[in-house]
């Protein structure tokens, strides 16, 4: 073969769709706004001692701390179950158990969170156990679904061919399949995350605190201050988990993809 | 068949049934591929050529029988190794997209463990064998490539540890026309030098003509119709089912085979451009043909003259200026098949055989092609009757 390259392709930039740095910047920007708009107003009120109690830094900062552990334990559980889950349920051997499988996981995420978490807090009593179980039932099935679409997109010959070469099934996974698969995978990810720095706001109906802890306290003392902090503050996790994890999807996209 | 022990792969009473399914889809095959040769397997959609080929690095595992690759009985031993002996290539290339262009070529000598500088150094080396500059592919990304190209690194890496055999499902498959027919080419150039053993597998019968030492016709499930060289089989198909597969153009596909040069040529009366009329009648009348052909003085052909010609002319004419033009005139070089184009237009079912001066040969007419035809058929069948068959008739050779 020495005619050398006339269909020579197109040469596409290394990577597609990189953001700008204003893109990068604009919604740690925002949200630092907010929580200096947020903390200004704190400060500028003559604050009731119950609004002292809830709105010191370090209250805040442990409502904090408790919604970062509900959040990171259910999703790195729900990574755990989930991803080996999808790829057990995309081998060929297991054709027959995926769609009762997927109906199983359905359930969780059909039976409202609320419900789920005060059915689960009577069963197993309160606290921050029943909140994890109540997270992961709810984000389960995003994840696995994900992983298993990422992991059956992937192109029939591409796969054939690694086999046909000599890899071995395992390496084909680890190799081939797993890395095509990670923008989908990742995506499911950050659905998750999303859902469940939200949905851990319940976690406070069962004494599993975070900023849920908040809200409730400023419904029960009709305190709107309490609660506006702890909504906002919510809103802003959920932003900043969502931007970080959309950086964290760019990054570990496999080039050439 | 060839002697079984130059065979490079023996299949032995290969079958394979798919689950779910009453037919076999492969059949109890039998056959030998020998060392070095491409051997085509063709056949309809659905006759069990692709499977017969999976069978072979055991992409899918056959229901009985037996696979041996250099006298190795290999039905049992771990797949993955057994196939990281053979380069593998499939119509849609599978390229990993997620990995560069040197990573993808790489990937069976990093499972064979090579040291990296041997692996750069191979990559090198094969990139260069498929016609692309190292420097400019090594780092580029498969979607970073046209078609053609990504055919040619699909071929790179069935390449890469330099397994003897090759299994090739329509590689060229999914190309336009244009480019397929380069790759062709270019791949028939690389096999003349590295000599691996080939199967490969295509629905269309000029492919297989072109590029194959040896082409299987398979019937449904994958039962051979016929396994031979391609001048026998297009001489000397087996049967209906052969010469319906190679379609009505079988005598046309075998007249490209041969040229002008190999057949005999045949006498026409001629006469100089300076003869009288007088000695054109007298030509005319001794010879069995309707016209002379008028030659120059360099013996170049010019016109035809026959009777009708001679009585029309105005007396004192010259026979150079009388007549026909002399067309259909081909060279030695040219295959029969071109000939017989030229001769289908021309004015006398002939045509002018001239050197390359132009000067005046002989004739070829549709009797000399007949001819030729039965002759390839007859030698072919002297051949079949022979003791000893000659080894790796190719095409074109």
């Amino acid at each position: 073969m020495s005619t050398s390259t006339q269909d020579a392709g197109p040469v596409l930039a290394a990577r597609a769709g990189r953001r700008s740095l204003a893109g990068w910047l604009f919604m740690p920007v925002l949200l630092l706004v907010t929580l200096a708009v947020l903390y200004a107003t704190v400060q500028s009120r003559e604050l009731s001692s119950g609004e002292q109690e809830r709105l010191n830094v370090g209250s805040v900062m442990g409502n904090l701390r408790e919604h970062l552990e509900l959040t990171a334990v259910s999703t790195l559980l729900v990574l755990a179950i989930a991803i080996p889950m999808g790829i057990l349920l995309t081998r060929p051997f297991a054709r027959a158990i995926t769609p009762p499988a997927i109906t199983v996981f359905n359930i969780g995420q059909a039976i409202p969170s609320i419900g789920l978490i005060v059915l689960l807090a009577i069963v197993y009593n309160i606290g921050f156990r029943p909140a994890v179980i109540a997270l992961v039932a709810y984000t389960i099935l995003p994840v696995l679904r994900n992983t298993m679409v990422g992991l059956r997109q992937v192109d029939a010959s591409v796969i054939e061919s690694a086999r046909g070469m000599g890899m071995t099934k395992t390496s084909v996974l680890t190799r081939i399949e797993l890395p095509l698969a990670v923008p989908i995978i990742m995506a499911g990810l950050r659905t998750a995350l999303t859902i469940n720095v939200g949905t851990a706001t319940l976690g406070a109906f069962i004494g599993a605190g975070g900023l849920g802890e908040l809200i409730v306290a400023g419904f029960v003392q009709n305190r709107q201050l309490i609660t506006v902090v702890g909504a906002v503050l919510v809103a802003v996790l959920a932003l900043l988990i969502d931007y970080l994890a959309g950086i964290a999807e760019d990054e570990l996209r496999p080039r050439g993809l | 068949m060839t002697d079984g022990s130059s065979a490079k792969i023996r299949l032995e009473g290969l079958s394979k049934r798919f689950p779910g399914q009453r037919e076999q889809a492969v059949d109890d095959l039998s056959m030998d591929i020998p060392e070095g040769e491409i051997v085509i397997f063709v056949g309809p959609s659905g006759c069990g050529k692709t499977t017969t080929m999976k069978l072979i690095n055991r992409i899918i595992e056959p229901t009985s029988g037996r696979i041996f690759l250099d006298g190795e009985d290999v039905t049992k031993v771990n797949s993955d190794q057994l196939r990281r002996r053979m380069g593998y290539v499939i119509q849609q290339i599978g390229l990993f997209p997620h990995q560069t262009i040197a990573d993808n070529i790489a990937t069976v000598p990093r499972l064979l463990g090579w040291d990296k500088q041997r692996i750069s150094a191979r990559v090198d080396e094969l990139l260069e064998t498929v016609g692309m500059d190292p420097g400019d592919y090594r780092k580029r990304y498969p979607k970073e490539l046209s078609g053609g190209q990504r055919q040619r690194v699909g071929v790179a890496r069935a390449m890469s540890a330099d397994p003897d055999v090759m299994l090739m499902d329509e590689p060229f498959g999914a190309i336009d026309p244009i480019t397929r027919d380069r790759l062709q080419n270019e791949f028939l150039r690389v096999q003349e030098r590295i000599k691996k053993t080939i199967v490969f597998v295509t629905h269309d019968i000029d492919e297989a003509i072109k590029m194959g030492d040896r082409i299987a016709i398979l019937r449904e499930q994958s039962h051979i119709a016929q396994f031979d060289t391609p001048e026998r089989i297009l001489v000397e198909p087996a049967d209906d089912y052969v010469s319906d597969f190679i379609g009505r153009g079988a005598s046309l596909k075998r007249l490209s085979l041969s040229r002008v040069r190999d057949v005999e040529l045949h006498e026409w009366p001629t006469v100089a451009e300076s003869a009288s009329a007088d000695e054109v009648r007298h030509t005319l009348e001794g010879s069995d043909k309707s016209a002379v052909l008028v030659l120059d003085d360099q013996q170049r052909p010019v016109q035809w003259v026959n009777a009708d010609h001679l009585r029309r002319a105005s007396h004192g004419s010259r026979v150079g200026e009388i007549g026909l033009p002399a067309d259909a005139v081909v060279q030695p070089n040219a295959t029969l098949s071109d000939t017989l184009n030229e001769m289908l237009t021309a004015r006398y079912s002939c045509a002018i055989v001239v050197d390359s001066d132009r000067a005046y040969q002989g004739i070829v007419d549709i009797d000399t092609i007949n001819e030729s035809v039965r002759g390839m058929r007859q030698a072919e069948q002297d051949r079949l009757r022979g003791e000893t068959v000659p080894d790796g008739q190719g095409v074109g050779s």
